[in-house]
């Protein structure tokens, strides 16, 4: 029942967190000058009354030809904000795109789901590759501490900790993609997102964001396992008769899982939000790249949803772990008193 | 014993210089915290070195700015994509600017024939060779390996100046003696392939095939000159300097024949052909006296012919300076914040924190991006300012808040608050102390965050810094990596600054953690 409430209230307090942010935003995006850029085909009076469909604007004022708008008055902000709420609640519908070509009147949200799946799936193929690797890792450098291997280990991972990741993106892209020609220096185009190919152009991206997280890995578990295999249980443990490997697996590396898996879960969550640096890099055309070009062209309807997205995205990533440590340790009650 | 109430005086005897034992006092020197902290700090051998490294990255930032002729926005296209060049290593084939080709005869003899009027036009004004000592090899399949010279493959180029530029020009040759002016060609004479047109180093006999321009060789396997000659009557190009060859002219059919310096076109400007590497000198020593004495790029030039060392350095520079302002500020309004907080407690403490939180949940880029939009007028440095420190201070905060927890209800601050010392004077003189090693530390922690961030966001372009005289490292990446696979040494001289830095700063500050950590005292062994 403790934990019941605790959820509750974590998840009543993130939302109403969400909320107060997201209407800053809205607010701080509504109070901006209109940007209607009639491009190549696209008729700057249409726009205008889309905007007045949507309820952004109001008393379009034409010219003595009735051939161009040549002004309006705004909604009340608060209006707006009404509006936008109903529409996302009733119709599912977060607004149109106004100011990108390719996006010009399309939904903002089916825009937005199109470009999830390369940003979901390099991060997921960055954190099945990553996380084993960098547990393992872990692992070995913990136990076999103050040996070479453990120095190499603990040396590769301050480096890769601290090189940015620019580096080795370009590292990668120069030596893997250019001078040895293993993966295509570029994305492959198109949606076949499962096929082998396109896996394979995915690897570089995929590559350079996972070698943080392993160093990341290797260096959280190094530090709780050393910790653990030094504390009191683990000798009797291996005084009433558990051989070195029984003790460690058993007892150690359960203990030590306790604050690394939570990570790991809230790395699962996060993979929805990517690298932008990473997508700019590869010219993978996922959200990050979406979120680039929309805060380019000011299109204001794309760049609500995206900075709610990433906004949620931080805030249940934040939540997870401190939830997930009730559910893997029992000794954990979380909001107790 | 007995009690008793008076004692007369005399009783009394001083005790005099007897031995009376006191305590002894330490023959040992004390040791102050921060000296601990440092002899700790010492032991550390990769966080010595880490520091050594800052400090040489920080004295290059600072300095070579200085240093370098150029300035961040000094740029010259046709050195664009310049290699690195270092005249100790001159005479090998390391760092010369040079590059290894491998091509077919038309390309080959492009710059074969650049090297060959342009090197031997005069003696002593040599050392123009597009082909690094004019050597090549044949290979078996008939092409030809030989070293590109970034710095003299321009070769010739077509220039159209005003009369005066033209005499000031050939003014300066005749006060050094370097020849600029090479003799000019017909146009009718020129490639006829459109691509090939206003290409001066076409100074041969060419032909178009397949709109392509091919090379017409003699039957020596010579390039044929086809300069613009002459007799001396005819001649009307005012040109009185020095001349490649042939200064009382070229007898041929019993005729004197001199080469033609220079075109008139029209709106009375004249055409001239010159070498562009001497005509870059000219311009910078003798025109602007801008102190660039030669087209020299160590580090080479970027994709626009600008030099990497200041762009570099001055880029290194401005992070450094903006991390630190930054770093200032944030740390001010941390501890005046996490100060109230912590030390008033109770319902201000609680709001305090929720005002945080919320904060601390919003992305730095939806932050950025609004701070963008607000103020597109102002400058973009101080949209990343305010980016930086809105969100920046809650980490700073949070530490101090925690120490103000832990020192307000130990007993000096009672007895200070006993003494009557006011709130203010409790929260910065008893308390604040206290908590300056952790935050000095999480400064030191914070900086390569700060330039990390600073690097990625002027690298997607959000923030863009290239306006006037300051860039930044990120910048410079980014206008590099579209030539990674051609020009590699754009992006790798700001990419192995930024890595070098970034190391040794976590390492620095890993350093100063521990070695401000007294729990740590003495388990190093």
């Amino acid at each position: 029942m403790y934990m019941f409430k605790y959820v509750l209230k974590r998840l009543g307090l993130m939302l109403l967190c969400f909320a107060v942010i997201m209407v800053i935003c809205f607010v701080l995006i509504k109070m901006l000058p209109i940007v209607v850029t009639g491009s190549f085909g696209v008729d700057k009076n249409i726009q205008y009354r889309k905007l007045e469909a949507r309820g952004y604007i109001t008393n379009l004022q034409w010219d003595e030809n009735k051939i161009n708008i040549v002004g309006f008055d705004k909604v009340p902000i608060l209006k707006q904000l009404g509006l936008y709420l109903k529409r996302i609640f009733l119709e599912g519908d977060f607004g149109i795109g106004t100011t990108m070509p390719q996006y010009e009147g399309q939904p903002v949200w089916d825009t937005f789901v199109s470009r999830l799946p390369p940003t979901v799936l390099i991060n997921i193929y960055s954190t099945i590759i990553g996380v084993p690797i960098g547990l393992g890792l872990g692992i070995l450098a913990a136990l076999k501490k103050n040996t070479w291997i453990d120095h190499v280990i603990s040396t590769g991972v301050i480096v890769l900790i601290s090189v940015p990741s620019i580096v080795y993106a370009l590292l990668i892209l120069y030596v893997l993609c250019f001078k040895l020609q293993l993966f295509p220096l570029r994305m492959d185009a198109g949606t076949d997102y499962l096929s082998w190919s396109m896996f394979k152009s995915m690897m570089p991206a995929t590559l350079s964001l996972c070698l943080g997280s392993i160093a990341g890995y290797a260096r959280f578990t190094r530090a709780e396992l050393t910790e653990v295999l030094t504390s009191e249980f683990m000798l009797l443990a291996r005084t009433k008769g558990l051989t070195r490997g029984q003790a460690t697996v058993r007892h150690a590396l359960r203990n030590s899982m306790v604050p690394i898996f939570p990570s790991i879960l809230s790395e699962f969550i996060a993979v929805l939000s990517g690298s932008l640096i990473i997508e700019q890099m590869f010219s993978i055309p996922g959200v990050g790249r979406l979120y680039l070009d929309a805060i380019n062209a000011q299109d204001y309807d794309f760049f609500m949803l995206l900075s709610g997205f990433y906004c949620l995205v931080g805030l249940a990533a934040g939540i997870i772990v401190d939830i997930s440590y009730g559910f893997i340790d029992p000794r954990i009650r979380m909001g107790a008193r | 014993m007995e009690n008793i109430k008076e004692i007369p005086q005399e009783k009394f005897a001083f005790v005099g210089d007897k031995n009376l034992s006191h305590d002894v006092k330490l023959d040992t020197k004390p040791r102050s915290y921060l000296r601990d902290a440092f002899s700790r700090f010492c032991k550390n051998k990769g966080s010595v070195v880490a520091a050594i490294v800052i400090i040489v990255l920080v004295l290059f930032a600072i300095i070579t700015p200085w240093c370098t002729p150029y300035d961040v926005s000094t740029e010259d296209i046709n050195f664009a994509f310049a290699l690195p060049k270092l005249h100790m290593f001159e005479n090998t084939n390391f760092w010369d600017g040079c590059r290894e080709k491998t091509d077919g005869f038309n390309n080959f003899i492009y710059y074969y024939a650049m090297s060959t009027e342009l090197n031997n036009a005069k003696e002593g004004n040599g050392g123009h060779n597009a082909i690094k000592n004019e050597q090549y090899e044949v290979t078996d399949d008939g092409l030809y390996v030989y070293r590109l010279d970034s710095y003299h493959s321009n070769g010739t180029q077509y220039k159209k100046m005003s009369v005066e530029n033209y005499e000031l020009i050939q003014q300066y040759q005749n006060e050094t003696g370097n020849q600029v002016i090479y003799p000019t060609i017909r146009t009718s004479d020129r490639p006829k392939a459109t691509q090939d047109n206003g290409n001066a180093n076409y100074y041969f006999k060419t032909r178009m095939v397949n709109n392509k321009t091919e090379v017409v060789l003699d039957d020596d396997g010579n390039v044929i000159p086809v300069y613009w000659q002459d007799v001396k009557e005819n001649i009307d190009d005012g040109y009185h300097s020095l001349r490649i060859e042939g200064q009382d002219g070229i007898e041929r059919d019993g005729q004197v024949y001199y080469n033609v310096y220079a075109r008139y076109v029209s709106g009375g400007d004249v055409e001239v052909r010159v070498n562009y590497y001497e005509y870059y000198i000219f311009q910078h020593t003798y025109v602007l006296k801008d102190g660039i004495t030669e087209p020299y790029f160590i580090l080479g030039a970027t994709n626009s012919g600008r030099d990497i060392l200041t762009n570099l350095s001055s880029g290194a520079r401005f992070s450094f300076l903006f991390a630190i302002a930054i770093a200032t500020v944030n740390m001010l309004i941390g501890a005046i914040w996490g100060a109230i907080s912590g030390y008033y407690g109770g319902l201000i403490d609680l709001t305090m924190e929720r005002i945080t939180d919320i904060l601390s949940a919003v992305p730095m880029m939806i932050v950025i991006t609004l701070l963008k939009y607000h103020m597109e007028e102002t400058s973009q440095i101080l949209i990343l300012f305010l980016a930086f420190i809105a969100t920046g201070w809650i980490g700073m905060s949070s530490t101090v808040r925690m120490q103000f927890y832990r020192f307000k209800n130990q007993e000096y601050v009672l007895a200070a608050r006993t003494l009557g010392a006011n709130d203010f004077r409790v929260m910065f003189k008893h308390i604040f102390p206290n908590s300056l090693g952790t935050l000095v530390t999480s400064c030191a922690l914070v900086i390569p965050s700060m330039i990390f961030s600073e690097t990625s966001l002027t690298y997607l372009g959000i923030i863009s810094l290239t306006s006037g005289d300051i860039t930044s490292v990120g910048t410079l990446i980014a206008a590099g990596q579209p030539f990674l696979t051609t020009y590699p040494h754009i992006v790798a001289f700001p990419s192995v600054f930024l890595a070098l830095l970034m190391l040794s700063f976590n390492l620095f500050g890993n350093g100063l953690r521990d070695a401000f950590n007294p729990t740590l005292r003495g388990s190093e062994g």
